[in-house]
């Protein structure tokens, strides 16, 4: 049971104000893949070292296996971890490199040779176990990075930006691979990534993290389907979640969104907020382009993007820009008019005041 | 360059088809060889401007004497001889002055290293309260001539009964090495990645053996140049020693004080055994210096 609770952690770099982590509480599962995600400079890193003993949180607390471990030096936690550099010891060949870990704790040389040969298989390395670092391709070295952090089957497996030196293509592959692998090992693992779609793709659950603090934690479908504020919405997914600024009004029927001089049928539940401002957040693929019903609005079609499987509308509706999600077949141009229904099940309402998501009871 | 060299190639294969109008591949094919020609000359006159001196000492110290007086001074080794050589070192002085110096140069080198290395470690990696302060004090010891140092060094070590002993030039030189050792090193070790002791760490390795195994090998090639350095500095240094000590002299100071007034074969013969050994080391150290394993480097 390599489980990792973090317990109201803090941690302020010296010379600067703002804490790096303000406070922040998760526990991960035993076997569990949970991603840190967030803009640069939001603390996922800082908790990650944290949790690697990399870093002292100035206080709060962090148990792996429910031993606290808060205190204890990097080299007592048995966790090892993939560094965003690779940071692979230049002056030893790769097969020294994967052996680092078993070397330093007096591993039988047998035993050791076994296991970097095991490693070295699943990543493909077999061929390059005598090469130094220098005579690797950068996809080599990633790979060498993380043979020597699977290779000492330690409880918690920590990686900071593995991907983000690879190219879009190798990054795509390995990617499919890293989770195969981690999915194999069924190590506990935490993953820092500023990625949104590495973060959807690879992790059981997210962290989405800003300035400092856990805005929303969840699985990937639930934190990508009802962001919790604006920001999580306007992060995740590309193209990010689009935001309308409309008005609840009744009328005979129930709740309508006004949207300048247009009407969209609103969720029944703003029956409470009548008069009040919302920010409609609706993904790119939520808005129908071919609607049936009456409740759709007209918009101007500014740009057409095709991106092979789907179009990418930018339209203005009431003097903003949303971006529509259209099939490929999907007809229009420029400078038209075309009919938009949004459904009342598939958009989330956020207070413009404070960005959290309007509660749906 | 992939590309300039790519686009030359039709211009290569076929160099004496003639062509119509301006050849603009192969002009810039001259004007590159033109260039490489003209660094290949540089270099030379560097190597010659160095290599010369060496070279005629050498060839003073390792002729006849009667070859030396000839008119014109034959410029090849046609007379050789060791004798020259061999009433140099027989010499009263020459030999222990040869130990001496290489015991003052190798104790200053292992004792540079010992509070150099550490030292320029901690300035690379730690931030503390006057560390700019520190690295600009520590060159101030270069600010002052090692005249002005060596008599009131004189005074002390007498009162302390350091005088004319080789652990007072020794103290000396360290002293005057330090400062580029710590500067060295310090700037190698900021080069090793953080990253990597940090991984060592992670993977179970003590402080030390993250030092021992990661950084310590990565930082040979700085290390060995602070070495190298500091040899050189500490044989080649004259003033201090000759001051400071009386009877237990270094080489150098020993030639300075009994040469002064020798005939020209024997200074010559000086000269050629103060160049030695410096050149060797520097040799010695070559490989450290072009590194090991980085192509970046070479």
């Amino acid at each position: 049971m390599a489980d990792i609770v973090m317990r109201n952690l803090v941690k302020t770099y010296p010379g600067t104000r703002a804490p790096a982590t303000d406070d922040v509480s998760i526990e991960v599962a035993d076997g569990e893949f949970l991603v840190l995600v967030g803009p640069s400079g939001c603390g996922k890193t800082t908790l990650l070292r944290m949790i690697a003993g990399l870093e002292t949180p100035d206080s709060g607390e962090i148990r792996i296996r429910g031993r606290d471990v808060t205190d204890l030096p990097a080299r007592q936690r048995n966790v090892s971890m993939v560094f965003q550099s690779y940071a692979i010891f230049p002056h030893l060949r790769v097969r020294q490199n994967i052996a680092f870990g078993l070397t330093v704790h007096k591993v039988p040389k047998a035993d050791i040779d076994q296991r970097v040969a095991q490693a070295a298989d699943l990543l493909n390395l077999t061929d390059y176990l005598d090469r130094y670092p220098a005579q690797l391709s950068g996809g080599q070295r990633q790979r060498v990075a993380v043979a020597r952090a699977i290779v000492v089957n330690a409880d918690v497996l920590l990686m900071d930006e593995p991907l983000s030196n690879l190219d879009a293509l190798l990054r795509l592959q390995f990617r499919t691979e890293l989770k195969k692998i981690v999915q194999e090992l069924g190590a506990t693992t935490v993953y820092v990534t500023h990625d949104q779609a590495e973060a959807l793709s690879l992790g059981d659950r997210v962290a989405v993290m800003r300035a400092g603090r856990v805005v929303q934690l969840g699985p990937p479908i639930e934190v990508y389907d009802k962001p919790a504020e604006q920001f999580v919405g306007g992060f995740l997914g590309s193209p990010p979640m689009n935001f309308l600024p409309a008005v609840v009004r009744m009328d005979g029927e129930g709740a309508q969104l006004a949207v300048g001089e247009q009407r969209l049928t609103a969720p029944d539940f703003l029956a409470g907020y009548a008069d009040q401002p919302v920010l409609i957040g609706v993904r790119a693929e939520n808005i129908d382009v071919t609607p049936e019903a009456a409740g759709a609005v007209t918009a101007k079609v500014v740009v057409l993007e095709p991106t092979g499987a789907a179009v990418l509308i930018t339209v203005q509706l009431d003097g903003h820009e949303l971006k529509v999600q259209a099939p490929a077949s999907f007809q229009t141009e420029p400078g038209k008019d075309i009919r938009l229904g949004f459904h009342p099940d598939r958009m989330r309402l956020y207070d413009p005041q404070s960005a959290l998501a309007l509660a749906t009871a | 360059m992939t590309a300039a060299a790519r686009s030359d190639e039709p211009a290569a294969g076929a160099p004496a088809a003639p062509r119509p109008g301006p050849a603009p591949g192969r002009n810039r094919r001259r004007r590159a060889r033109r260039r490489a020609v003209r660094l290949q000359l540089a270099c030379l006159a560097v190597t010659v401007y160095m290599a010369l001196p060496i070279y005629l000492i050498a060839l003073a110290a390792l002729s006849t004497r009667d070859s030396l007086n000839q008119f014109p001074l034959p410029l090849l080794p046609t007379h050789f001889s060791t004798e020259t050589m061999r009433s140099f070192l027989s010499l009263v002085g020459v030999v222990p002055g040869f130990t001496n110096s290489l015991q003052v140069g190798l104790t200053t080198l292992a004792l540079s290293l010992l509070i150099g290395v550490p030292a320029g470690y901690g300035v690379a990696r730690y931030v503390f309260r006057g560390r700019d302060a520190y690295q600009l004090f520590m060159l101030l010891t270069r600010a002052l001539p090692i005249v002005v140092l060596s008599v009131p060094l004189a005074e002390l070590f007498l009162n302390v009964g350091l005088y004319d002993t080789l652990y007072g030039v020794t103290l000396l030189h360290t002293a005057l090495a330090l400062p580029t050792t710590v500067l060295i090193t310090s700037a190698i070790f900021v080069a090793v990645p953080r990253d990597h002791e940090e991984a060592a760490t992670v993977f179970g390795a003590t402080p030390l053996q993250a030092f021992g195994r990661v950084v310590l090998p990565q930082a040979l090639p700085g290390i060995a140049a602070a070495a190298l350095f500091t040899f050189v500095t500490s044989w080649n240094e004259v003033l201090g020693a000759a001051i400071l000590t009386l009877n237990r002299r270094t080489l150098p100071a020993q030639v300075l004080a009994t040469l002064g007034d020798s005939p020209l074969p024997y200074r010559f013969a000086g000269g050629l055994a103060l160049v030695l050994p410096a050149l060797l080391f520097v040799a010695l150290m070559r490989k450290y210096l072009l590194s090991m394993w980085s192509s970046t480097l070479r």
